[in-house]
């Protein structure tokens, strides 16, 4: 059977790994970005120096052959789904027997005037990376539109490079659709820390055109005019999927797909961030563009493929990220305003980049959701407690088997207890501290 | 980089500039002061040649030509010596206070050369080690501190783009490694006195493995991904390699040549120990300042974090007190040098006759030497690593590491991570384990039967080519000299035995592991750039299974760049044997939806 995988990011490669271990089927990964997969969360780190584009790629380039899997550089512009052929941008055809469209985000546009000129781009694809390269030299200015986790990671990388940055972000505090109001605002000062412009409550209205072309300011909804060399719109992305449009294919914002990620065209399958459950999981929503459930529509649909139905479960929500130095992890239910049915025990460090928040249901004190900023903590204990539904007191008298930060580093657990104390007028005493010992016999039972 | 560094950065170029030119700025004179022989009848043989050579209370200004003609007049009054010697030795006169030995003449040209110098540096051996040392600290210093100023946090920026640190292309990388095992070997049949056998038998050895990883397992095919650099060369970094490959070929074995650098080193020694310097006080000295230095910058840049502080320090003590400071203190009170924490079979000559008379003669404080080197390699080294890992030593007690992890640092990302370098890895580590054994097995034959031969090898002859090869080739020149070309573990990870000792402990019987955090990676890449043992720790990462490998050294930087908190070093004792089995990624199976299992 030939499979043919369009795509290959983390989803379309893991689909492509998955598929080599269950089966001997004939495996054809395209891509029209790069020859080989590389992270795509690395991007910063190539232009900051960190590493370089070899060191992105999770596996050496003899893998590929190795595990027989062919990889095609090519941009595919047209499906046609009765014939089960694709056509390529150089009129070159290929049939497949089952299809997995792993095609991706690509960067928000909201219409702004001027949002198709040169020096605009988003961060999201090599060819990305490559402009914002291209355009750095003697760049002196740069704003960045959209306060998300890419628009951070934008201007960190600016940043490195000493090239002043401006944060357009639409919201009155960073990613506050997102974050708790507390870890917001501790977002908000460390990148006013660091020097960069922040400016809150502020969206683009216009990018201006310098005569060739070329972006070469922008006014903001305060009517402010910036001059820059380089306009970097990380407004969010969306699934990558016009050039399917107007087909058979059903799509809603991405490529509907069932629980065994089934499209509604029979041997084609949709994985990643171009794909939208039809129904998704409770607490979950339909389009996630995160790294992890790429990986894990890529291992489900492996086996959908290979004739195994398996439904997809992406399991307890999770998420990291890093916020210049301060890193950020979250397990289960943090909403960015606490609702009614929840309680939050909010601990957070003189210094004002540390925080442990812990959520939980204020009539049967089960725990729902953690989050930690610059403290790290372990997903399959937190994991447990949440599917688990622990009592939060269980959970704080044992916090500190939660606890993954590296040896020596200070425990706070005990703080976050008598947070809840005060709150509560309990009692409560923190009796497990932080070690391997006591994780390993509480997953096991 | 702010003015402070770049003055700092200045005075440190200035003060490297004086030291390497104080080495020509002094002329030499060879005269009854200067010339440092133990007997007088060796005295009197060298006055007479180098009378006739006209050498004798000649000022001669240029250190080439005065080692030059020195080396004649010391073999010629050697030839006379045995000529005189043959017609027959004056009555009650030891043969050697007599003869002229090889082996001394070694010793007698470095000794004459640092004596018979005369000029600015030799009379101005302090004002030298503060325009040398104690400038480069100095603006090493200044070009350090302000970076306790910067807002804490993992700060890698530009390292791939700085000369100095991104490495070679891997052409040029294979160019060094030729070049360094055929000047190895050339220069080994000079240094076995064109004995053949060892060398021929090395090359033997280097073939076969190459043909074992390049041919037998087909692994020919191979990527320059993940390895040396595919496209740009770090002109600063290779310069700076070529400088410690020929300091460390200087000091080893030409060390006649940098007296000067030896001179500068005796206000120190003297302070210490009450002797003048030798060549290993000078390079003790230099070592620890590097050690003490570039750990301050290591504190500075991993400032947010403990672990790294806690580590770095004690290295910083371990170097400074148990390497340096305290063996010299015994010298001062007549007790045998020793390094306490310098464990066999790294410390390759512990158990040489020598080592071992020596210690015996010096009575108790001596027996407990023996006793404490023997209890420390054979028991203290599983036990310990057993519940810490090899990192209670590799990266907070060994001075190899302490340079490694100090000064080598910004060149941890140079080390190759392909499968292929993992290879040759396993083969030579290993291989070097067991001509580290098998060595000192031949010596300890010697030692207690008297017999120098044993079955077919003469236990000084592998014992002199193991001191050339891996004492001081492998872990002086390539050790270090290659921290600029592939990064500062290159030692640690390929050559050094006891490594290989506490690995094989670490691999198959210890507490340690690195943790993975369950789903949370995105196979970012930072860990395994990082990593300076070239383990691939993104592959575990990625797949959710805990790291167990008999290489890491526990340095815990994969775990201090992971931008999203994936890993953690730390020991348990409840699953020692099944530590590699569990994969901790959320996974799917057929049937069931299988969470974190």
């Amino acid at each position: 059977m030939e499979i043919v995988i369009i795509g290959n990011g983390i989803s379309g490669i893991s689909a492509a790994r998955n598929i080599r271990k269950l089966s001997d089927h004939s495996i054809t990964v395209i891509s029209a970005e790069t020859d080989h997969f590389f992270s795509r969360t690395a991007l910063m780190y190539i232009y900051m120096g960190h590493m370089r584009f070899e060191d992105t790629k999770p596996y050496e380039d003899w893998f590929w052959k190795k595990n027989r899997i062919s990889l095609k550089r090519g941009l595919v512009t047209d499906i046609n789904f009765s014939s089960k052929q694709l056509k390529f941008n150089d009129g070159e055809q290929m049939n497949y027997d089952k299809l997995i469209l792993a095609t991706g985000s690509a960067s928000n546009k909201f219409g702004w005037p001027g949002q198709d000129l040169e020096k605009v781009y988003g961060l999201y694809t090599y060819q990305d990376l490559e402009a914002i390269e291209k355009f750095s030299p003697g760049l002196k200015k740069a704003v960045i539109v959209g306060g998300g986790l890419i628009g951070i990671e934008m201007a960190e990388m600016f940043h490195s490079r000493h090239i002043p940055v401006t944060i357009l972000v639409r919201e009155p505090s960073y990613w506050n659709n997102v974050l708790p109001k507390e870890e917001s605002a501790m977002i908000n000062r460390h990148i006013i820390e660091h020097g960069i412009d922040l400016q809150l409550g502020t969206e683009l209205k216009e990018i201006h055109d310098d005569g060739n072309g070329n972006a070469n300011a922008v006014t903001t909804s305060k009517g402010e005019k910036i001059d820059c060399g380089y306009v970097g719109l990380t407004a969010g992305v969306h699934p990558n999927v016009a050039f399917l449009k107007n087909g058979a294919l059903e799509i809603n914002r991405g490529i509907v797909v069932n629980e065994n990620l089934e499209t509604n065209q029979s041997d084609v399958y949709a994985i990643g961030d171009c794909a939208e459950l039809s129904d998704p999981k409770p607490g979950r929503r339909g389009v996630e563009a995160i790294w992890y459930t790429g990986r894990m529509m890529g291992e489900t649909v492996a086996y959908n493929v290979c004739g195994k139905k398996v439904g997809y479960n992406p399991g307890i929500w999770f998420n990291s990220a890093k916020f210049l130095d301060i890193e950020y992890q979250v397990y289960g239910e943090v909403p960015a305003r606490i609702p009614d049915y929840m309680n939050t025990v909010y601990w957070e460090h003189d210094d004002g980049k540390k925080s442990i928040r812990i959520n939980y249901h204020k009539e049967n004190l089960q725990v729902l959701g953690f989050n930690v900023m610059g403290v790290r903590y372990r997903h399959e204990v937190c994991e447990k407690w949440l599917a688990e539904k622990t009592s939060i007191e269980t959970v704080l008298q044992h916090l500190g088997i939660a606890n993954f930060d590296p040896e020596f580093y200070k425990e706070y657990d005990s703080e976050v207890v008598n947070i809840y104390n005060k709150q509560t007028g309990k009692k409560l005493k923190l009796k497990q501290k932080r070690g391997l010992s006591a994780v390993l016999n509480f997953l096991k039972n | 980089m702010n003015i402070i560094q770049k003055i700092g950065l200045s005075l440190f170029v200035v003060a490297l500039a004086i030291f390497t030119l104080s080495l020509g700025l002094d002329s030499y004179e060879l005269n009854q002061e200067s010339l440092q022989v133990k007997t007088e009848y060796h005295k009197e043989a060298v006055i007479d040649a180098a009378k006739k050579m006209g050498l004798w209370e000649t000022s001669i200004g240029n250190n080439f030509e005065y080692v030059g003609q020195l080396k004649e007049v010391f073999k010629s009054a050697k030839l006379s010596q045995d000529q005189i010697a043959s017609d027959g030795i004056p009555n009650g006169v030891g043969e050697w206070d007599f003869k002229i030995g090889d082996w001394e003449i070694k010793d007698y040209v470095v000794n004459t050369v640092k004596a018979s110098s005369v000029g600015i540096v030799s009379q101005n051996k302090g004002l030298f080690w503060w325009l040398t040392v104690g400038l480069a600290m100095f603006g090493g210093l200044l070009y350090i501190l302000p970076k306790f100023n910067l807002i804490p946090g993992i700060k890698n920026n530009h390292i791939y783009h700085n000369s100095m640190t991104r490495g070679l292309k891997v052409n040029i990388r294979s160019v060094f490694l030729i070049l360094t095992i055929i000047g190895t070997l050339i220069y080994g049949v000079a240094y076995m006195n064109m004995n053949f056998v060892w060398p021929a038998i090395t090359l033997a050895i280097i073939g076969l493995i190459i043909y074992l990883v390049l041919f037998k397992n087909d692994e020919k095919e191979y990527s320059e991904t993940k390895s040396a650099s595919p496209n740009v060369t770090g002109w600063l970094g290779m310069i700076s390699g070529i400088y410690l490959i020929i300091f460390y070929i200087l000091l080893y074995w030409k060390a006649e040549y940098i007296t000067s650098w030896i001179l500068i080193a005796d206000p120190v020694s003297e302070r210490l120990s009450g002797n003048p310097a030798s060549k290993w006080f000078l390079y003790g000295m230099l070592y620890t300042v590097i050690v003490l230095v570039m750990g301050i910058r290591m504190i500075a840049k991993y400032r947010h974090n403990q672990y790294q502080i806690i580590r770095t320090c004690s290295v910083m003590f371990f170097q400074t007190c148990f390497a340096f400071i305290l063996p010299e203190i015994m010298i001062k009170f007549n007790q045998p040098y020793f390094d306490f924490k310098n464990i066999w079979p790294l410390n390759y000559t512990f158990f040489f006759d020598y080592n071992i008379k020596s210690l015996i003669a010096n009575g108790n404080l001596g027996i407990f030497m023996l006793v404490w080197g023997i209890v420390l390699a054979l028991i203290g080294v599983p036990v310990f690593t057993y519940f810490f890992g090899k990192r209670w030593y590799c990266s907070w007690v060994c001075g190899c590491g302490g340079l490694a992890e100090t000064m080598g640092d910004p060149y941890r990302q140079l080390s190759d991570k392909s499968v292929r370098a993992w290879k040759y890895e396993r083969y030579i580590i290993h291989g070097v384990l067991v001509f580290a054994v098998g060595m000192t097995i031949t010596v300890l034959y010697t030692y207690f039967s008297g017999s120098s031969q044993v079955l077919f090898v003469n236990s000084n002859t592998v014992r002199q080519w193991y001191g050339f090869l891996i004492g001081s080739a492998f872990a002086g020149v390539v050790g270090t000299g290659f921290y600029p070309l592939m990064g500062n573990r290159t030692w640690c990870r390929f050559g050094c035995p006891l490594a290989a000792y506490l690995g094989l402990v670490q691999r198959f019987k210890s507490r340690f592991r690195i943790t993975v955090n369950g789903s949370q990676c995105i196979s970012c890449g930072n860990c395994s750039t990082y990593c300076e043992m070239g383990i691939d720790v993104r592959h575990y990462a990625q797949r959710g299974q805990d790291v167990v490998r008999s290489s890491c050294v526990g340095c815990g930087v994969c775990a201090a760049v992971c931008p999203r908190g994936v890993l953690r070093l730390e020991n348990a004792s409840e699953d020692v044997n099944t530590r590699t089995e569990q994969l901790r990624t959320i996974h799917i199976s057929e049937g069931e939806v299988k969470l974190l299992s």
